[in-house]
């Protein structure tokens, strides 16, 4: 493979790998706060896309329906951008209220909780199908597309913008969880659930935070998603986002930096086993490796091995 | 009276299921509907073993129920029927009443042989990671047989309508759905047993507390290993059954939808019970047909009502007890779980 080809899937597979992460991140701080899997994070990334389309297309006049005024690109790219995040962490939040948290606080099985989100997720798929029909969506083009050739690579603006964006979120992430107290309250609940409350602290708020930030984090990727590659389907929470949870988990549940791992070693596996095999084994190829991956690694790759006090 | 009752409750099944059947009574729809109801018996009570009896989470079932489907599919229309796929059959197509259970049980050794891929590393790990693992499953099912264009690649399987048809012209009986009749009895009574019996309890044992069960002589990965082949290899029956009652097939009817489903019967009906598969299998098979005209709402009802389930009921029908549990004037016909369960104690 020629150098520029190699270059030019560097490129591509960081953009995919930056929405791995960004959704891999999301399932990761559920887990490790509630040690539940939230299978229905993929689909939220889902809503996340599906609610930018339809807020883009709105502001923007491109549908039937006219707003009686026109809004300049850059008033409605960060509008759009912030409101979908926090119509999705509306989402996320609801979900949790009405799905997970009747079933903690009766102390119900773990199980229970997992066939729940499981459930979950399936359910917002399919009230997304039902509600709005088979028939693909395009995401509306918030930013005018720039091409760089730079020495036999192309690099669109949007892959800049979404690595650029990537890093920094996780940055600013990074920075909640070390350095202030909601993220040292996330870092102890993951820890030992039952000594948090006995220190004041009140689990479900940062329950509710946690949720909050995996949703609006997978809503931004659902967003740069929608403007990188424009058609949105249905199942596409399944797709995009349960391979990130894959990607979580074998960069080992419950550590951010592991999900980010992860989320990039994903990207890097797709885009290169397409770029050497025909593209119908790359999901063979992926998840064969991923599953090996967790063979010899079972907690992943920076997963700590929990103990059990019997 | 309790040696004769299950064969009794087997006699009459058949005499409401396969014998109007064969005599004609029952239209095509109705035999569908009545040999779909016995392969998610057959589907829910091989699941109920991995996910109810021993606790565990298992999501990937139907690419097992794809793997026997495929398998016994391929071996019939290969060997039976002419075929696009294949060309002229290589045996006489009289043969295949002969041979259409035993690409059923080759479909089973198959799905079996796949589980234990699965099962070996998975076993090595603890809680929830069968469950990514079975996930995965899923996907490396669906995306393998989309990859092999000698059996149509996604654009699916067919060909095992002229089976049926030439079985049908041998001896005229509603073939399909006698041997669906015959693979329900042989699980109840296969899946009766093995929990019954010390390995049953066994599982049963880890499913209470893995690591107790452990210190307790129970040999925790070899049963776990066993009871998955176990269900899985059911499993495989019951998707060879499905591709001759659906006589075409692709990757995407053995996907996350089917898994989901199965799940919705094994919890509707109950966590190891075997009475609650049944049930349930019988009355989920019948609202989805009844929900038909709904079309896509069909698809929101299942997962919602999963999580209703989850949220109100989660122990389903029956919990894990049988139906002389619940109603003790069955006591004197059928042996109930109790009775089981203290066999042997030390009151006797």
């Amino acid at each position: 493979m020629s150098l520029e080809t190699f270059l030019q899937n560097f490129i591509n597979s960081m953009q995919i790998g930056s929405f791995l992460a960004l959704i891999a991140v999301g399932y990761t701080m559920v887990y490790g706060v509630l040690l539940l899997i939230n299978f229905a994070h993929g689909d939220i990334f889902m809503v996340g896309a599906y609610v930018g389309y339809f807020l883009g297309t709105l502001l923007l006049n491109r549908f039937d329906f006219q707003l009686p005024f026109d809004l300049p690109a850059w008033v409605v790219v960060p509008v759009t951008v912030i409101l979908t995040m926090a119509i999705t962490a509306l989402v996320g939040v609801t979900l949790e209220r009405v799905a997970y948290r009747p079933l903690r606080n009766r102390g119900a099985h773990r199980l229970y909780l997992v066939i729940t989100a499981l459930s979950a997720g399936l359910l917002l798929e399919y009230l997304n199908l039902w509600g709005l029909g088979a028939k693909d969506r395009q995401f509306p083009e918030l930013f005018e597309k720039q091409i760089y050739p730079i020495s036999g690579v192309s690099v669109t603006n949007i892959q800049v913008m979404v690595i650029l964006l990537a890093f920094s979120v996780m940055g600013v992430l990074w920075f909640i969880v070390q350095k202030t107290r909601w993220g040292m309250a996330m870092r102890a609940i993951s820890y030992d659930r039952l000594a948090v409350p006995l220190m004041g602290v009140s689990v479900d708020k940062i329950i509710v935070t946690t949720f909050v930030i995996g949703s609006a984090m997978a809503a931004l990727a659902g967003v740069m998603y929608g403007s990188a590659y424009p058609i949105l389907r249905f199942d596409m929470g399944m797709l995009v986002g349960w391979r990130a949870f894959i990607a979580a988990v074998v960069g080992g549940i419950g550590s951010i930096r592991g999900a980010m791992l992860g989320g990039y070693l994903m990207g890097f596996t797709q885009i290169y086993v397409a770029a050497f095999l025909p593209s119908t084994y790359r999901d063979l190829i992926t998840f064969t490796v991923f599953l090996l991956i967790l063979a010899v690694r079972p907690n992943g790759l920076f997963g700590v091995a929990r103990r059990t006090k019997v | 009276m309790k040696r004769y009752s299950m064969l009794l409750v087997y006699a009459f099944f058949f005499a409401i299921t396969v014998l109007p059947s064969w005599l004609g009574l029952y239209d095509q729809y109705i035999q569908f509907v009545m040999t779909l109801i016995g392969i998610n018996i057959v589907l829910t009570i091989s699941l109920n073993l991995i996910n109810g009896y021993m606790g565990e989470f298992s999501v990937g079932h139907a690419a097992f129920m794809g793997v026997g489907a495929y398998v016994a599919s391929i071996i019939t229309v290969r060997l039976f029927s002419d075929s696009s796929f294949f060309g002229a059959p290589l045996l006489s197509p009289k043969l295949a009443i002969f041979g259409f259970p035993l690409a059923l049980i080759v479909g089973g050794i198959a799905a079996a042989l796949f589980s234990l891929l699965v099962a070996v590393p998975s076993f090595r790990t603890r809680g929830d990671y069968l469950a990514i693992i079975t996930l995965a499953v899923n996907f490396i099912f669906k995306s393998l047989v989309e990859n092999i264009n000698a059996v149509g690649g996604p654009r699916g399987f067919m060909g095992m309508g002229k089976v049926t048809n030439a079985m049908g012209d041998v001896i005229d009986l509603p073939w399909v759905m006698l041997w669906t009749f015959l693979a329900v009895v042989v699980t109840i009574v296969i899946v009766r047993n093995f929990v019954s019996s010390t390995m049953g309890k066994g599982i049963v044992a880890i499913r209470e507390d893995e690591i107790a069960s452990e210190l307790m002589t129970v040999d925790t990965r070899r049963l776990k290993v066993i009871a998955f082949m176990l269900g899985c290899g059911l499993a495989g029956v019951a998707g060879g059954l499905h591709g001759h009652t659906i006589s075409f097939i692709n990757p995407s009817s053995y996907f996350i939808l089917q898994s989901t489903i199965m799940l919705v019967m094994v919890y509707l009906g109950g966590m190891g019970s075997i009475s609650g598969s049944v049930i349930s299998a019988i009355g989920f098979t019948i609202l989805l047909e009844l929900l038909k005209p709904l079309d896509v709402l069909r698809w929101v009802a299942i997962p919602l009502l999963l999580i209703l389930l989850m949220l109100f009921r989660p122990t389903g029908i029956m919990g894990n007890r049988e139906l002389p549990d619940v109603f003790p004037w069955l006591r004197k016909y059928f042996t109930s779980t109790e009775e089981i369960v203290s066999h042997g104690s030390a009151t006797d």
